[in-house]
């Protein structure tokens, strides 16, 4: 590891005005940034440590949830109001990681994790665009099962790796930022940039924004959601395909509904296609089939990972149907 | 004696009236009276005489050692003034290195030393397993000797700096310029052309009539093709060694299944004499097969010669996958004709698995298939293509593990088309004796251990259709298969017994343990060889300087110690004989008349002639006796056909929805010879369950066939079976020792590896109708 200095931050305002330059870093747990540090791939000449600043789980006055930053993966989880009013949430967290890890980890490392593509980790003998713009990427003619068909582009295929944002962008979360300039909200599904010709831009973070906190908007769809994660074994795997996914029924008809795909997408992916196509429609399986083709319609793959689109669909339909009989 | 397991009794029993061959082949009825009749039939049986201490479930010695922390790893031992090293690996496959800029990291802060070949002493290359009868290295080729890239992740440097992390620091800013050359990487490259392989002094290749013609002409058949893919080694203990010159002495503390062997080994590297190695293991973190000698061992030693100082060195775990071999991929077809009655007609059983020029490590595949069923014709044959990568070695059941697996899916195969229970088809198989080399077996309940599977994991049998059902998103079906691994005695095993006044026993022997309970089991057995009672024992091994040169592979190391401890036991004998005084009852008596039993030298025909040990010392004015001595060679595999085999039974789950497989329940019932202690089998069968599992359905060296590189050098992208992936486990065992085994012992580190994968793909067919024929079963492959 590459020596660095370390401080840590006892404010918002303390921790922002540390920021230099590009080379210093925020530093949650660790449990990502640390590791890409022992392999290279990060390489800052500054940490400042953010996990003293807020962990606190609040209600807000909008009667949603204000999630501290600093948030342990395992204190979301186990939030009462989280495991009541946003299911999907507590699943997702819960899907992730081992629990030791989630123990350490925190809600802003979660969603500024980066992609676990094994040619982004290999420093010395791979290519990656999103490490070194430019380079090439060796993932494209390469092992690829894990990596994504949404969103995705000649330059990198990557894919987000989190659970808990699947979770996140199907309930409209916003995250607050604190910066030079002050403070703003982004939408979590505006927060991540589609790679592009630039895969190594992965946020809309500006030098020194600092995440602050997670706030979910009161929606009482949120109650009845679930999240599905489908992987190589039965635990401690990343998503090949998962779906975090909330359902209301009223008189017959799909009131509300909301879908995002984790594992197939350089983003927590929001299927708002698939979702305004129900809307209005009689639930089941020919309304979710035809949700599940619209949520994959734009899916390129690759001969590693040509099985997701329909595992991807087939997943949709099954938490659809199973939300469905649920709310019956 | 009732062998018991986690929850349940196991039947049989060792009965003095079992015979050599204590199923009669081709009668599924005698067979089906011979056992298990009755479930109470086994325990009113009478027993086997107890000989004191075999079989009794001693706790693991060395337990509350580890559980509190103060077993010391090859890694945790220091030396004063001790350097810790890294290495940096290479990226070309095969090339030369141009130039390699050291400056920024000889500056770095805490760097000790920066070797490279343009520093790196002229020393011999390694000699690898079966270049010589002392081989221990996993490849010939020259360690940093010269300009020249062999493989993607060959150390190009070593840094040596005053702490780990300056050490990875400093390995990081070295920058390697190469020319690069040509390289094979690619399995379809490597593997036109590839000749018939080599391997432990014979030709893989096999055949007894025209197999071809024969399943031409079968009544039925099935030819299929497989492949299995790359593994690497995950044991929970990283590569390390300690070392330091002490005066003419190289002085390694290391993790090593041979300390003999690796000690010799590196003695020649070095130009040594091997006493001025000394090399100890007294606790290794797993083997596998891929503790052995590797290139960082050799490096540390020589940049700990060239600093002048002593140098951990721990590998990474990205070090281990670049650098510590694994098990090589295969490409394999089985095809198999029979009767109608399921007899078999042909077995062919062929195929191509990769290699290095540098080393003699083909995976013998077709092992299983020599020994385990009759047929009339058959064709055996492994191919080797050599490639740029780094060596592959051995993992646990080397051959067996990847052979038994298309072997045993196509024996379903051929039962569904015949329609006849693949229990009973394997039973119609079963051999008089050994299909291609003629002897008797040993010892041989194959047949048992198929019914008394079935009957403990609830089979059903079937005919040709498919029992799957159906519970919710959730395909249920049950598989078989069975298990194999060759009983191995490798010459070099020895011990010495030292014997008190206190009647307490020293037992030393250059043996290993490796998580499996070496000291605790040895300790039985000596206990026994003496019969003094266990307490009395004390073992002590993981050093080079001990009596022997064994190695802790091939299953082999127990049989290893029975003869050692048998061969040492009569010269001590002979030692006590000639202290016998004149006027006792044992004088003048012939040492091969007397034997050591309940503390006493007696006379073997009549116990009741007999002198306590300690009155003998006492009166000859010996505070101990001493004796070492040689194993005869291992003749008995020669003569007869040693081989365990085994039942495995497998229920599995696919989810209809996403094609998720999990497997819910695994029985495994093994015929090893006599199990020296349960709990220590029973962690082993089941541990060997586990691993397959991960071959089953997850592990997977990514080599990319473009770079020659491992792509995936990481727990965390190389999945092996975490704890909610290892389903309710059952195994049992025969417990029928074989007479023609040391401790009646064949040997339980490997077999449960087997037949595993097979029986899950059996399973996966009957829950889905898809045979898969490519390991890992993947999601993907059931959608």
């Amino acid at each position: 590891m590459t020596p660095f200095d370390y401080a840590r931050a006892r404010s918002e305002q303390d921790a922002v005005a540390r920021v230099k330059d590009a080379g210093t870093k925020y530093l949650g747990a660790g449990t990502n940034l640390v590791d890409l540090m022992r392999e290279g791939v990060e390489v800052p000449s500054r940490l400042v440590d953010v996990t003293r600043l807020s962990s606190r789980i609040e209600p807000t006055d909008g009667g949603g949830l204000l999630i501290g930053a600093a948030a342990s993966n395992t204190a979301v989880a186990e939030d009462a109001a989280v495991r009541a009013r946003y299911p999907a949430l507590a699943r997702a967290i819960l899907s992730g990681a081992s629990a030791q890890i989630r123990n350490m980890a925190t809600v802003g490392g979660n969603i500024l994790q980066r992609t676990r593509c094994t040619y982004f980790l290999d420093v010395e003998g791979a290519r990656c665009n999103k490490r070194q713009p430019g380079q090439g990427c060796d993932a494209l003619e390469g092992f690829n099962r894990g990596h994504g068909v949404l969103g995705v582009s000649p330059a990198c295929i990557a894919t987000h790796p989190s659970d808990m944002c699947v979770a996140l962008a199907a309930f409209d979360a916003v995250v607050h930022i604190a910066g030079a300039n002050g403070r703003r909200h982004v939408p979590l599904v505006d927060l991540h940039r589609l790679p592009g010709d630039t895969p190594h831009l992965e946020t809309v973070l500006e030098l020194g924004e600092l995440i602050t906190a997670v706030e979910l908007p009161s929606q009482t769809i949120t109650a009845r959601s679930t999240y599905r994660k489908v992987r190589d074994r039965a635990s401690y795997a990343f998503a090949l395909v998962s779906v975090a996914a909330a359902l209301e029924v009223a008189e017959g008809r799909i009131a509300d509904v909301r879908i995002a795909l984790g594992g197939v997408a350089p983003k927590p992916w929001r299927a708002r296609e698939a979702e305004a196509t129900l809307i209005g429609a009689v639930p089941g399986q020919s309304a979710f089939v035809a949700a599940a083709e619209l949520a994959l319609a734009g899916a390129r793959t690759r001969p590693g990972n040509a099985f997701k689109p329909e595992l991807a669909r087939r997943t949709i339909v099954a938490v659809l149907s199973d939300l469905a009989g649920a709310g019956q | 004696m009732t062998m018991r397991t986690k929850d349940h009794h196991m039947p049989f029993v060792s009965s003095p009236f079992v015979t050599r061959r204590d199923v009669l082949v081709g009668s599924a009825a005698t067979a089906a009276g011979l056992f298990l009749a009755e479930p109470g039939l086994a325990t009113s049986l009478p027993n086997a005489p107890a000989r004191s201490g075999l079989g009794t479930a001693y706790p693991r010695r060395d337990g509350p050692l580890k559980v509190r922390g103060a077993a010391r790893f090859a890694a945790e031992h220091r030396f004063p003034g001790m350097v810790y090293g890294a290495l940096v690996f290479s990226t070309i496959a095969r090339g030369t290195i141009r130039r390699i800029e050291t400056e920024a990291a000889r500056a770095a802060s805490g760097v000790v030393l920066v070797m490279t070949h343009e520093n790196m002493p002229r020393l011999a290359p390694p000699e690898p397993f079966y270049a010589s009868p002392t081989g221990m290295a996993g490849s010939a080729i020259p360690v940093m000797q010269d300009a020249s890239v062999h493989w993607n992740g060959q150390p190009v440097a070593v840094i040596l700096a005053s702490t780990q992390e300056e050490a990875d620091h400093a390995a990081r800013l070295v920058r390697v310029d190469y020319e690069v050359a040509e390289a094979v990487t690619r399995f379809d490259d490597a593997a036109v052309g590839a000749p018939v392989a080599f391997y432990a002094g014979r030709d893989l290749q096999y055949r007894d009539g025209d197999a071809e013609a024969a399943l031409a002409e079968a009544e039925a058949s099935v030819d299929l093709e497989f492949s299995t893919p790359q593994q690497n080694h995950n044991q929970i203990e990283l590569h390390a060694v300690t070392v330091a010159w002490q005066g003419g002495v190289l002085r390694m503390h290391d993790c090593t299944q041979g300390v003999d062997l690796s000690a010799i080994t590196i003695a020649k590297v070095f130009g040594l004499d091997p006493s001025q190695v000394h090399l100890t293991a007294e606790f290794v973190g797993g083997g596998f097969g891929g503790k052995t000698l590797w290139q960082y061992h050799i490096l540390a030693a020589a940049a700990a010669r060239l600093a002048g100082r002593p140098v951990r060195m721990t590998l990474t775990r990205e070090g281990v996958y670049r650098i510590c071999g694994g098990r090589a991929p295969t490409r394999q077809r089985v095809a198999l004709g029979a009767r109608l009655d399921g007899r078999l007609t042909a077995l062919i059983h062929t195929g191509t698995t990769m290699k290095i020029a540098q080393n003699s490590m083909t995976e013998p595949f077709m092992e299983a298939a020599e020994h385990m069923y009759r047929t009339d014709t058959m064709h055996l044959e492994i191919r080797a293509g050599v490639r740029d990568m780094l060596a592959n070695t051995f993992m646990r059941a080397p051959g067996a593990a990847v052979g038994t697996f298309p072997l045993e899916v196509a024996l379903d195969a051929l039962a569904e088309r015949l329609a006849i229970d693949p229990i009973e088809l394997r039973i119609r198989n079963e051999p008089e004796v050994d299909p291609t080399t003629g002897k008797a077996f040993s010892q041989r309940a194959l047949v048992g251990a198929l019914r008394e599977g079935a009957h403990r994991f609830g089979w059903q049998p079937r005919s040709g259709e498919r029992l799957g059902r159906r519970e919710g998103e959730w395909l249920v079906g049950t598989g078989m298969a069975a298990a194999y691994y060759p009983y191995k005695r490798f010459p070099g095993g020895a011990a010495r017994i030292t014997l008190g006044q206190d009647g307490r026993a020293v037992v030393e022997l250059a043996v290993h343990d490796m998580g499996m309970g070496t000291g605790t089991a040895t300790a039985a057995v000596a206990a026994d060889r003496l019969g003094l009672p266990y307490e009395d024992i004390e073992i002590r091994y993981g050093d080079n300087r001990l009596p022997g040169n064994m190695i802790a592979a091939g299953s082999q190391q127990m049989a290893a110690i029975g003869a050692a401890l048998t061969a040492a036991r009569d010269a001590l004998v002979a030692e006590l004989a000639a202290l016998v005084p004149a006027g006792a009852a044992l004088h003048g008596r012939p040492a091969e008349a007397l034997t050591t039993r309940d503390g006493a030298l007696v006379l073997a025909s009549d116990p009741a002639t007999r002198m306590p040990l300690a009155d003998l010392l006492a009166r000859a004015e010996r505070r101990e006796v001493s004796a070492e001595a040689a194993a005869p060679p291992p003749s008995e595999a020669k003569e007869w056909s040693m081989h365990s085999t085994g039942a495995v039974f497998a229920e599995v789950r696919v989810n209809a929805v996403t094609g998720e497989l999990r497997v819910s329940r695994i029985t495994g019932v093994y015929d090893c010879g006599r199990i020296l202690n349960s709990t220590l089998a029973a962690s082993q069968f089941r541990s060997g369950i586990v691993m397959a599992l991960g071959m089953a359905l997850m592990e997977n060296t990514l080599f990319d066939e473009r770079s020659g590189r491992i792509a995936n050098p990481s727990l965390a992208a190389y999945y092996i079976p975490a704890h909610l992936d290892a389903p309710e486990i059952d195994v049992a065992w025969t417990g029928i020792p074989d007479p023609e085994a040391p401790s009646g012992a064949r040997g339980i580190g490997e077999i449960s590896m087997t037949g595993v994968a097979a029986s899950v793909a059996n399973a996966v067919y009957d829950a889905t109708g898809k045979r898969i024929h490519d390991l890992p079963i993947t999601l993907d492959k059931l959608l």
